[in-house]
């Protein structure tokens, strides 16, 4: 039965993205005709948009809560349940389970579309009503579309006669709290960029381009960006400590898959505000606003639909492949015609000087499509090469040597940016600003060069960059009045410090680490790094639905050090039969030790990988810093907007 | 910004999902192809393993006959199953050299009395030297070689029966 009701609400819902489709598209057209605009009928229309897209979002989440009852319930009549699920999973892993695999990924990804869409039509008051309406239109026609596919190709509702008598149970590597929280976080960033994407569909379609309008979608795309970053974030140390290869990004093609949208959607981040700022860059604005979401559906594409070899391929299935295809010829090819008929009518924004705060975001956007450009052609390389009958992968190699030095640039324009004035700078005056930066650079560049000795060129200058940064992200706040400064330029400020954190521990995890593989006897102590590390013996665990064996290593960091221990394991699930590795690690304030458990050998020998990763966790700290900056600003524009229009209100 | 560089976008999202489209259509090859292939033989010289056998070495290859060299183990039971085939082929005139991974005398000598001996001289390979050479990751594994010495076809995993027909054809088709 609940089966049954999810499946209705999921109908209801797509009826009701058709009908908001079509009231929007009539009422747009007809507030568009001076004969018709001022008519009841076309008030009507508009009015009923709102609410429609209310109701339909609830519906979504009425039917993604429902496939999570069901989860929990273990009800094995229902195909997916019986093929992702298994009655002696843990309840959070049965909870997780509901998006774990194709038809429940894909409901969330419309519950959150949805969701967003009811959330624009309740809380938008910034935006012209036309805009506003065919915004929600182009939302609907959006959700449409992913409804159509659900439905039609992927009912996740679908029942099985005669239901088994237990499910297949969860990949192994899924069940780890990480997979709770970095699907949903990531969607929630997606697929709240189809937002923006609809704002600017809106507004080519009410030729409604400028100030107010990006102020009215900056918010949106902020909350979507500190979304990615945090799934982002969360996704690599999921991967950096559950794979137990030690390392946080493989660009793996569905690592580069949401790595794109995140570099879209940065560089529309910064377009944005100058297009509210400063009325500039309104074309470009509205094409970011297109390319950002167009990643998120390739992303969706790539991951579903097999066409890449990755460990995120759910479904290998060429008819739901054809499906998100045709999904993503319409939407993204639509929108793109619709830029190119509409964006000469668009007027010019304001010009500026090159060297400007403006000059530095331009740089910021090329810079940043530069690195969105080699990543994605690094990605569907190998689909190209494969026509000419040469079979490769892209990796590492590629991209750190074609984005790298890019990204470098990047974080110097990064540094300067912010300490350049609006619309015209004079260059002797901003050298000025930078010269402690710059110096900051130099003596660490100097330090490390001659303390280290002999490490690589792209992590010595990722170091002496992110000292840089550090210091010129803080340097906004100089001489300034804490207290009055608004909340988004602290928001700002953290973010590139968050940054530079995170590029300091990806270039001290390049430059330092240590790893050892050995066969390790037991009492025999092993070096890495500055620890000590000896095997004191194995044992065999029990978990809820794994057995694993256990090793107990302690650890002791130079001669003098207290002891402690870690317990890495070799898991075995028996629902699917997999083992896994979990790797233990300790962190310290400079570093994390990273070990993992091995096979024996025949003379009771077990194989231990060791790593030393000095400051290693900067990367996620950094991380969480760029989301913290991102939440201030949001939060900052949004007390301000509300003052604002308090303001605005009272004058009137 | 020009009338026709606005078109480039949309040219460039056309150009991109006529890419994914024909990536779907396109039946996925997954095979992993060796990067040995078209190569000549590394250099070895491998002593024998059981008295009754040659063992192998470089120059026992590049004579004009195309020959298969095999990868085995006594230890290892998909060479247990791929036996009957590796007799078969031998019976269709194939020669077929062995090497020997990590091995004894003695158990070899029983391995071969268990199931068929299709070898023409086995190499003792007690290190994996000349798998790592080869490039082979397991046992078994069978490289076809031709009558120059060079490296054809890299076969990873036992030899099934239906695959016994295509390789008695590839050998004879190569000089």
């Amino acid at each position: 039965m609940i089966a049954e009701a999810g499946l209705a609400a999921l109908w209801f819902a797509a009826a009701l993205a058709a009908l908001q489709l079509l009231l929007a598209a009539m009422g747009v057209w007809r507030s568009a005709k001076p004969a018709l605009a001022e008519a009841s009928m076309t008030e009507d229309l508009m009015r009923a948009v709102r609410p429609v897209a209310v109701v339909q979002g609830v519906l979504a989440l009425v039917a993604m809560l429902l496939l999570i009852v069901l989860f929990v319930r273990s009800d094995m009549s229902v195909l997916l349940v019986a093929e992702n699920s298994h009655s002696a999973k843990p309840l959070m892993y049965k909870i997780a389970g509901a998006w774990g695999n194709h038809e429940g990924s894909m409901l969330l990804w419309v519950t959150i579309l949805g969701v967003a869409g009811a959330a624009v039509a309740l809380l938008e008051r910034g935006l012209a009503r036309p805009t506003l309406i065919a915004t929600l239109g182009a939302q609907a026609a959006i959700a449409l579309g992913f409804y159509a596919f659900l439905l039609f190709s992927s009912n996740p509702f679908a029942r099985i006669d005669p239901a088994p008598a237990d499910g297949n149970g969860l990949n192994p590597l899924l069940q780890d709290p990480g997979l709770a929280f970095h699907p949903p976080t990531l969607y929630i960033g997606y697929v709240g960029i189809s937002i923006a994407f609809s704002f600017a569909v809106g507004a080519m379609v009410t030729r409604d381009v400028g100030p107010a309008f990006a102020r009215a979608m900056r918010p949106w795309v902020l909350a979507a960006w500190i979304f990615l970053t945090l799934g982002i974030t969360a996704g690599s140390y999921w991967a950096y400590y559950e794979l137990g290869w030690g390392g946080w990004w493989f660009w793996d093609p569905v690592e580069n898959a949401s790595l794109m949208p995140w570099l879209a959607a940065t560089a529309l981040l910064h377009s944005v505000t100058v297009l509210a700022t400063r009325d500039g860059l309104r074309a470009w604005t509205l094409m970011l606003a297109v390319v950002a979401f167009s990643m998120s559906m390739i992303g969706t594409f790539l991951v579903r639909s097999g066409i890449l070899t990755s460990v995120h391929a759910f479904a290998v299935d060429p008819t739901r492949g054809s499906f998100i295809l045709a999904l993503l010829a319409i939407y993204i090819g639509g929108a793109l015609l619709l830029f190119a008929l509409r964006v000469g009518t668009v007027r010019a924004g304001t010009t500026f000087d090159f060297v400007s705060r403006e000059g530095a975001l331009v740089a910021n956007n090329l810079l940043l499509t530069v690195i969105l450009g080699v990543v994605l052609i690094g990605t569907l390389y190998p689909i190209v090469a494969a026509g000419f009958g040469t079979q490769l992968s892209v990796g590492p190699p590629f991209f750190d040597k074609a984005a790298g030095p890019v990204a470098l640039v990047l974080i110097a324009v990064m540094a300067v940016g912010p300490l350049l004035r609006w619309r015209r700078d004079s260059a002797q005056a901003a050298i000025a600003r930078v010269t402690i930066p710059i110096a900051v650079t130099g003596v660490v560049l100097i330090v490390v060069a001659a303390t280290t000795g002999g490490i690589a060129l792209l992590p010595l200058l990722g170091l002496a960059l992110s000292a840089g940064l550090a210091a010129a992200s803080v340097a906004p706040l100089w001489k300034r009045n804490l207290r009055r400064t608004p909340l988004f330029t602290y928001g700002m400020v953290i973010a590139h410090l968050g940054i530079a954190v995170s590029l300091a521990g990806m270039a001290s995890d390049t430059a330092f680490t240590q790893a050892t593989l050995v066969a390790a006897r037991v009492g025999e102590p092993q070096r890495v790094g500055p620890y000590l590390v000896t095997l004191d013996g194995v044992k065999p665990v029990i978990g809820p639905n794994w057995s694993a064996i256990e090793a107990r290593l302690s650890a002791r960091r130079g001669n003098d050090g207290g002891v402690f221990y870690l317990r890495p394991q070799s898991r075995f699930f028996s629902n699917p039969v997999t083992v896994t590795s979990e790797s233990a690690i300790a962190t310290r304030w400079d570093g994390q030790l990273y070990t993992v458990l091995g096979e024996p050998d025949a003379q009771g020998r077990w194989q231990l990988r060791l790593w030393w990763k000095p400051f290693v966790t900067l990367i996620w700290l950094g991380g969480a810093l760029v989301a913290l900056g991102g939440a201030l600003s949001l939060i900052g524009r949004l007390t301000r907007g509300r003052r604002e229009r308090g303001r605005g209100e009272a004058y009137a | 910004m020009s009338a026709r560089l606005i078109w480039i976008p949309f040219a460039v999202a056309l150009g991109l999902l006529a890419l994914a489209a024909w990536g779907l259509y396109q039946p996925a090859d997954r095979t992993v192809r060796s990067a040995l292939v078209g190569q000549t033989l590394p250099a070895f010289d491998l002593p024998p393993i059981v008295p009754s056998k040659p063992g192998l070495a470089t120059a026992q290859f590049a004579t004009g006959k195309p020959r298969l060299l095999n990868i085995f183990a006594s230890w290892c039971i998909p060479c247990v199953a791929e036996a009957p085939q590796l007799l078969r082929l031998k019976q269709a005139g194939v020669v077929i050299d062995a090497v020997a991974i990590r091995d004894t005398p003695a158990a070899i000598a029983d391995f071969l009395a268990r199931n068929g001996d299709p070898y023409a001289a086995i190499g003792d390979d007690k290190t994996s030297s000349l798998q790592l050479a080869l490039g082979s990751s397991g046992v078994p594994e069978t490289f076809v070689i031709d009558g120059r010495g060079r490296i054809v076809q890299q076969h990873v995993g036992d030899i099934r029966e239906d695959e016994v027909p295509g390789l008695i054809a590839l050998v004879r088709g190569l000089k």
